[in-house]
This record gives C-alpha cells, sequence and structure tokens, in this order.
C-alpha cells in the first residue's frame, strides 16, 4: 500500500465515498453485538473488546465527527451488558476516544505495523484504566490472559481497516463518471 | 474530504475539557454505583434497550447447538434413553421414600409444635451468558422482574446451589455465583453438622470456609449443605464438598472447597422464589439476613 502526502488517508491515493453518520452507527451497533455474542470462558478473555476497537477506529479515522459521547454511551452499555460497575467501560472507552483522536494525525501517517502498536497501546491503556477501578474498587485482580484481548483486538487492526473501508470504495471508476 | 481538513473555527469545548467532564461524570456513576447503588433504575432501563440485542447475539451459538443436537447418533440416544429410564426407576423409588419421610416429618413436627417446613416454588430460567467480566463470577439468566425473579433469590441446579440473584432487571437478571468474592452462602456440615459460611475466591471451582477454628471437626471430602438460617436458601442443599485443610495457619484453618453444582457448565437452572413468611419463632429471634453469624446448636 502506498503512503501519500500529509493530510491523505492511508489508503493510498484512492478516493474514498464520505463516510455517513449512519454507517458508523451501524458499525458500533455491530461491535456491540458482536461483544455480547455469549461465548465459553476460556474464548471470553482471548475475544477482543470490539467496541473498544471500534471507538478506536473512528476516532483515527473521523476525529472530527465522532467525539467522546458515542465512546462514554456505548460504555455504560458495556457495563450493564458485562454486570461491571456503572461508568467503568464508559470511562475506559472515553479515554481510548480521546487518545484515538489525540493521535489521529499521525497515525495515518504510519505503516501498519506502527499504527499496530498504538492502537495496541491504546487498547492496554483502556484496560489497565479498568483494572484500577476495579482494584479500587476492592475486586480481586485477574490473571495475566486478562489483557490477551488487547494483543487479539490489536492483530484484527489490518483487517478491520480493509474491511470498514470496502463499503466506502467507489463502486464507478473515475473515468465513467 | 471536509472531514480530513483541520476546522478553521473552534466548535465546542475543546477536546481535553470533553475528557475531563466525561471522566468525572464516569467517576460520578462510578461513585453512585459502587458506594450507595442509586443507580438500579438507570441499569434497568439500559437492560430493557439491550435485551433484544442479546437475545440477538445468542442466536448463533443457540443454532450451532442445535446442529449439534441434529448430528447426534441414534446410537447416543438410545444409550441416553436407557439411562435416564434407569434413574428415572430410581428416582421415583426415591420420591417415594422421600414422601413417606416428608409426611412422617410433618406429623413428628406438629407433635412439637414446630412450624412446617414452606415449600417454595420454582422457576426455571436459561443461562444466557456468563458475565465478560473478570472480576466477578457472575451469570445472566433469562428470566426477570416480568416472570416474578427478585433481588435476593436463590438460584440452584440439579447438583446444588449455584448462586444468588443480585440484580434483578425486566427481561434477564445477573446472578452472582457461590464463587465471586462478594457472595457467601451459610452453610452446615452432613458429617458433623459444624455450621459455617463458605465464601467465594473470585475464581472458578473454589469457595472458602472463613473464621473456622483450628480444631474443627471438618474432613477431606466432607460436604456442606445450605444450613438454612438464613431464610434466603432453603436448608439442605449441597453447596460444596471440602478439598483442602491447612491447620497450620495463625489463628484460623484455611479451608478450600469445591462447589457442588457444576458451576461453570450448566445451562437451565431453577430460581426459588422467596420463602412465604414465616410465623415468629418462640424459641430464637428471627434471624436476620445474612450474613448470618453461626450460632450455637440448641
Amino acid at each position: 500500500m502506498m503512503r501519500s502526502t500529509l493530510g491523505d488517508n492511508i489508503h493510498g491515493d484512492e478516493e474514498l465515498l464520505p463516510v455517513r453518520g449512519g454507517y458508523i452507527i451501524i458499525t458500533l451497533v455491530l461491535a456491540l453485538l458482536l461483544n455480547l455474542v455469549p461465548l465459553p470462558g476460556w474464548l471470553s478473555s482471548a475475544t477482543p473488546d470490539f467496541v473498544a476497537l471500534l471507538i478506536v477506529y473512528w476516532s483515527v479515522f473521523q476525529a472530527h465527527r465522532v467525539g467522546l459521547w458515542p465512546a462514554w454511551v456505548l460504555g455504560l452499555f458495556m457495563d450493564v451488558a458485562d454486570a461491571s460497575l456503572f461508568g467503568q467501560h464508559a470511562m475506559a472507552y472515553c479515554v481510548a476516544a480521546y487518545a484515538g483522536i489525540f493521535v489521529h494525525r499521525r497515525i495515518q501517517m504510519f505503516p501498519m505495523s506502527y499504527q499496530i502498536a498504538h492502537v495496541l497501546a491504546i487498547l492496554l491503556g483502556q484496560q489497565a484504566l479498568q483494572l484500577l477501578i476495579r482494584l479500587v474498587a476492592n475486586a480481586e485482580p485477574p490473571d495475566m490472559l486478562y489483557f490477551v484481548s488487547s494483543l487479539t483486538g490489536a492483530a484484527l487492526w489490518p483487517a478491520l481497516v480493509g474491511i470498514l473501508m470496502l463499503p466506502l470504495r467507489q463502486r464507478t471508476g473515475p473515468e465513467e463518471v | 474530504m471536509p472531514d480530513s481538513a483541520p476546522p478553521i473555527f473552534k466548535r465546542g469545548p475543546s477536546l481535553i475539557i470533553r475528557l475531563v467532564f466525561f471522566t468525572i461524570l464516569s467517576l460520578v456513576l462510578l461513585v453512585a454505583d459502587a458506594r450507595f447503588r442509586y443507580l438500579e433504575d438507570i441499569r434497568s432501563g439500559v437492560s430493557v434497550v439491550l435485551f433484544p440485542m442479546q437475545e440477538a447475539a445468542a442466536v448463533p451459538a443457540a443454532v450451532l447447538e442445535r446442529a449439534g443436537e441434529f448430528f447426534v447418533t441414534q446410537a447416543a440416544l438410545y444409550r441416553e434413553n436407557e439411562q435416564l429410564k434407569r434413574e428415572r426407576l430410581l428416582n421415583v423409588s426415591e420420591v417415594q421414600r422421600i414422601k413417606a419421610l416428608e409426611a412422617d416429618n410433618e406429623q413428628l413436627r406438629r407433635l412439637v409444635n414446630a412450624p412446617p417446613i414452606p415449600t417454595r416454588e420454582r422457576t426455571v430460567a436459561e443461562i444466557i451468558y456468563e458475565s465478560r467480566d473478570p472480576f466477578t463470577r457472575k451469570v445472566v439468566i433469562d428470566r426477570g422482574t416480568m416472570h416474578g425473579i427478585k433481588t435476593g433469590q436463590a438460584v440452584v441446579d440439579h447438583l446444588g446451589v449455584i448462586g444468588q440473584v443480585t440484580r434483578a432487571f425486566p427481561f434477564v437478571s445477573e446472578v452472582s455465583l457461590v464463587t465471586d468474592k462478594s457472595q457467601s452462602v451459610p452453610v452446615q456440615s452432613v458429617r458433623s453438622g459444624v455450621r459455617s459460611i463458605t465464601f467465594g475466591l473470585g475464581h472458578d471451582g473454589a469457595v472458602e470456609l472463613r473464621f473456622m477454628p483450628v480444631n474443627a471437626d471438618v474432613q477431606n471430602g466432607d460436604l456442606f449443605v445450605t444450613s438454612g438460617i438464613d431464610g434466603v436458601f432453603p436448608a439442605g442443599l449441597p453447596v460444596a464438598v471440602v478439598t483442602n485443610i491447612e491447620r497450620n495457619a495463625q489463628s484460623f484453618a484455611r479451608i478450600t472447597c469445591a462447589p457442588a453444582a457444576a458451576v461453570s457448565s450448566y445451562t437451565r437452572v431453577a430460581v426459588l422464589a422467596d420463602p412465604p413468611p414465616m410465623p415468629a419463632n418462640p424459641l430464637t429471634a428471627p434471624a436476620p439476613p445474612k450474613p448470618v453469624p453461626p450460632e450455637p446448636q440448641q
């Protein structure tokens, strides 16, 4: 994949369709659905937190449209679904969205490996924040498998970028227009 | 693209201000939830919105299970059927014996003027999913306040006590397993009659009997059943089997048990309704809700 000048997106000089608000909402709802899929215990610690991943994705690629409040609302939903403390995911997702927006200019310039490193750092950071909240609330610390979901989440990043850009590809070539 | 261009005019408060705002809002929620439990109504509102999504998300697993069931061989079905028939025969005789004992017991209790043991309504529920939260041991079941589930009710499976309903939403409920760190069940040893309380350890497959003296009459393999003095769990349900005892601790023995119920592998559970209000017991003061201090046997 060819990288181009500053301000362009990472997908080379291919022009993508503008992202609609509905598309963002649909992908976020799908991520929430994926998070709700019941899985056996050993698998559920390895599956990525799709909502966190999508929040990072949209805050990187649509930094000016996706603010912090979608992250906060989705966090509240995850808190109820996970039976965790009310506000735990909300706070962590907000920080993740903030971090995504904070690095969005630079991350789009980077090759994929650097992007993955950034995403991994953000995902680990939001998990660490949740861990901190729970430890303050007097919970038992979990085993190190807890952080595996961030690793798998970051590993999914290239695939996520590819998949989410698919519907935004222009159907007709520029010469037909 | 208009989106990727930097904004010329500042819109709204800056990002860091918004982050601080949402962080403080989350902190307020956290404190209100963790310390005061003010937010149960908001929680149940969110849970109602979430319920159709949870149902939808559970469809693939259900389909897979169906598909798995479809490909069961006839031989396996036949074998299972035979086994169930045999078990049923055994159970029938057992049930008859229990009925006779029950009648006998009731008569004896009437002789000594003891109040009859109340029977409980049961609601069968299915576990939708295990909570992803790695800090707690909770499952979510598909019955809620609309089906008569209330916070605090006991949940059992065919082997013993699973836990207690800790949050009841309109369509679903959260059940804290006996292995949850905040869950405790008053129990009694079948062999020696020693009373104790099990405490969850926060991970699968183990609970602990705390504050037991070093010389307590407990052995490996002892079955502990609910003592019934808490008024939540009916007496006599298996809770845990002792697996390890360390008596060289400073002041208390460390007693670890394995839960009797299949705490992480069941799919169907029964929720026991609240007991009917008991008449005042003339011998002892009404037992306070748990945690109940172990009281001497009379």
